[in-house]
């Protein structure tokens, strides 16, 4: 897996490749996305970005309106960006500075949408054919025959393609599109409607089909699962720019900008204040701000670089927070704070506890632990938070 | 119970008094006019469904921002009395105007009260009819079907005879049989352009509208009711068609 890398490796909005030092590169002349652009929507959104995509999967993460779906369109030419450049390789498919703007149909670029799209009046095997036309006919159904093979949809190719399930469609819709061997891929959440298993056998076959063909695949998603079952690279997307890029465990397990903690969940979110570094442990003490009342919290974060004094935000997930009826001892974690609990709320099967500690935080428990704990509003409690469950961000 | 008396009541005088009615009822319309009028609806229809798609096409997909004057241009046909567009027609024809004096250098006659004339008349009278349920089925066809396509490497025109026509197929049914159904009963234009020559010119309407002049009822009963009763055939098979086609098709948005 990925060797833990201090969070300074990640450079928001940087414009550099990822390219991970330590790793071979075999295929140096496989093509290499490259994009720098930007486009105006109406008043209030523009999207701005730069980026390259080698090949393997490339998570495009972000919340919904952060322009992941312009990205994508822009890149396949449905959407026309005002300026910049993208290339594949040599190949270039949009400069405006050459007034250069090759038609979809030119581009090579594959696309499945979240809607999958699949022509409803023709059959799979049809759909699948489709892009295919420029092949002499045996060529066509033996190519056609192959993907479906390898889709594991054989049995599928002579249904209309509007009679059959989700997980077929999605299935299919992939085939139509890789069997054209696009020289890019982009993937707008096509597997979004789909249970976990089915989800996951998906995905081993692209991932399969992606150790043959070398192409960079860009991928949207909303799914966390998704971008660690896929990912090599992740770029956050919020508000049409890139507020981060680099592996998933830099960008989601240690995000340094606050839109990026809010997509992957912290529900809690404090400003807070370096109160001590200690280099030789790997942690910095944090005082949190209180509110008026509270009394002062400390926090023993892991390490980043900066002075005692600087301001920081903490966010930490109500997940990885325990909460104990008496003062735990032997524990490794090094936070344990006392609070009380303000508020008990049931939501679905999980039980959201606020307590308060001098801060107020959010903690998720299961209905079990609240019973046999006999957790009830003003219940004294301990609050027992991990160094590393500490993750630190930009003022 | 009376269904049995019927029939022998029938054999003897009554059956030979309902033919010879049914005779007098047949000769009584002009097949002649009949003829002429499914010919004009017939070639309008066939040539509409070829002219029309281009327009409807454009209509559809164009980003033009004046685009609106064109849509309006072509819809006018439904609200302008059908004299008054008979009458430009008529003038566009004659020799007065450039077009009519091309054509009778080209041609040696003027293309006023002939079938050819009549033909361009009704074309024009019934354009919206066609254009408009193509544009309609045209746009309601999934915005993304046409990108897929586009990606997969089609061009602007195989994609539209792929994807775009095959699920426009309601549509494209309907716009021919309005065509088809207002041709057959236009009146205004065809006594305008084409005036009222047997065999040439005289259409089914123009015929009632003779036979109520000459005050003979009968056969302008008869005409009228046999017109009523195609146009309503028409106009059935199309609406039983296209509800059958709606619940099989998806309706194209997603």
């Amino acid at each position: 897996m990925n060797p833990p890398r201090s969070i300074e490796a990640v450079e928001s909005a940087s414009l550099t490749p990822i390219s991970p030092a330590g790793e071979p590169s075999p295929e140096r002349s496989t093509p290499l996305l490259e994009a720098r652009f930007r486009k105006q929507q109406g008043l209030q959104f523009s999207l701005d970005v730069a980026f390259q995509a080698t090949p393997g999967f490339t998570i495009l993460f972000g919340p919904s309106g952060a322009g992941k779906t312009t990205l994508l369109d822009c890149v396949a030419g449905l959407a026309k960006p005002d300026a910049g450049r993208i290339a594949i390789g040599d190949s270039v498919l949009f400069d405006s500075a050459q007034r250069m703007d090759l038609p979809v149909a030119k581009r090579r670029v594959g696309y499945v949408f979240q809607s999958l799209a699949l022509f409803p009046h023709l059959t799979v095997e049809q759909n699948v054919q489709y892009g295919l036309t420029h092949l002499p006919q045996a060529e066509r159904r033996a190519r056609a025959a192959t993907i479906l093979q390898q889709f594991r949809i054989a049995y599928l190719a002579h249904r209309s393609a509007r009679e059959i399930s989700g997980g077929e469609s999605q299935r299919a819709a992939l085939a139509r599109t890789l069997v054209t061997d696009p020289a890019v891929l982009l993937l707008d959440e096509p597997l979004a409607a789909l249970d976990a298993s089915t989800k996951a056998k998906i995905i081993d076959d692209l991932r399969e089909w992606n150790r043959t063909h070398r192409v960079p695949i860009l991928y949207v998603t909303h799914s966390r699962e998704e971008v660690f079952a896929l990912g090599e690279r992740v770029i956050v997307l919020d508000a049409g720019r890139i507020v981060a890029q680099g592996t998933p465990h830099e960008v989601i397990e240690a995000p340094r900008q606050e839109t990026v903690a809010q997509l992957v969940g912290f529900e809690n979110i404090f400003d807070a204040t370096v109160e001590a570094v200690h280099p030789e442990r790997g942690t910095m003490t944090c005082r949190l701000a209180a509110s008026d009342q509270g009394d002062r919290v400390l926090l023993e974060t892991p390490l980043v670089r900066a002075d005692a004094g600087s301001a920081l935000r903490v966010g930490i997930r109500a997940g990885d927070i325990l909460l104990a009826t008496s003062l735990p001892v032997g524990l490794s974690a090094r936070n344990v704070i006392p609070g009380r609990i303000a508020s008990l709320q049931q939501r679905d099967v999980i039980v959201s506890a606020r307590v308060n500690c001098g801060v107020e935080m959010e903690v998720h428990l299961t209905l079990a632990a609240r019973d046999s704990l006999q957790l009830v509003p003003g219940r004294e409690v301990w609050l027992v938070i991990k160094t590393h469950s500490c993750h630190l961000m930009q003022a | 119970m009376r269904g049995r008396v019927v029939p022998a009541h029938c054999r003897r005088d009554g059956g030979a008094t309902g033919f010879t009615k049914t005779l007098q009822t047949i000769m009584a319309i002009d097949w002649q006019a009949f003829r002429l009028t499914l010919q004009l609806a017939v070639t309008v229809s066939a040539l509409l469904l070829v002219l029309g798609l281009p327009i409807a096409y454009w209509i559809a997909f164009s980003g033009w921002r004046w685009k609106f004057l064109v849509e309006a241009v072509a819809a006018l046909p439904i609200v302008l009395p059908p004299t008054v567009l008979g009458f430009y027609v008529l003038m566009a024809l004659g020799p007065h105007s450039p077009f009519g004096r091309w054509w009778i250098s080209l041609t040696g006659h003027t293309l006023a009260f002939t079938f050819t004339g009549l033909v361009l008349g009704s074309i024009l009278y019934s354009l919206p009819f066609a254009v408009q349920p193509f544009a309609a089925s045209f746009a309601s066809v999934d915005r993304k079907l046409i990108a897929a396509s586009a990606t997969l490497g089609a061009s602007p025109m195989r994609t539209f005879f792929r994807v775009i026509a095959p699920l426009s197929i309601p549509g494209l049914i309907t716009g021919a049989a309005l065509t088809f159904a207002h041709t057959m009963g236009e009146f205004g234009v065809v006594l305008m352009v084409g005036g009222n020559i047997p065999g040439v010119t005289r259409t089914v309407s123009i015929d009632i509208f003779d036979r109520v002049q000459a005050s003979d009822y009968t056969a302008a009963n008869q005409t009228a009711l046999l017109l009523l009763v195609l146009c309503f055939a028409v106009l059935t098979i199309v609406y039983g068609l296209n509800r059958k086609a709606w619940t099989i098709s998806p309706t194209g948005k997603l």
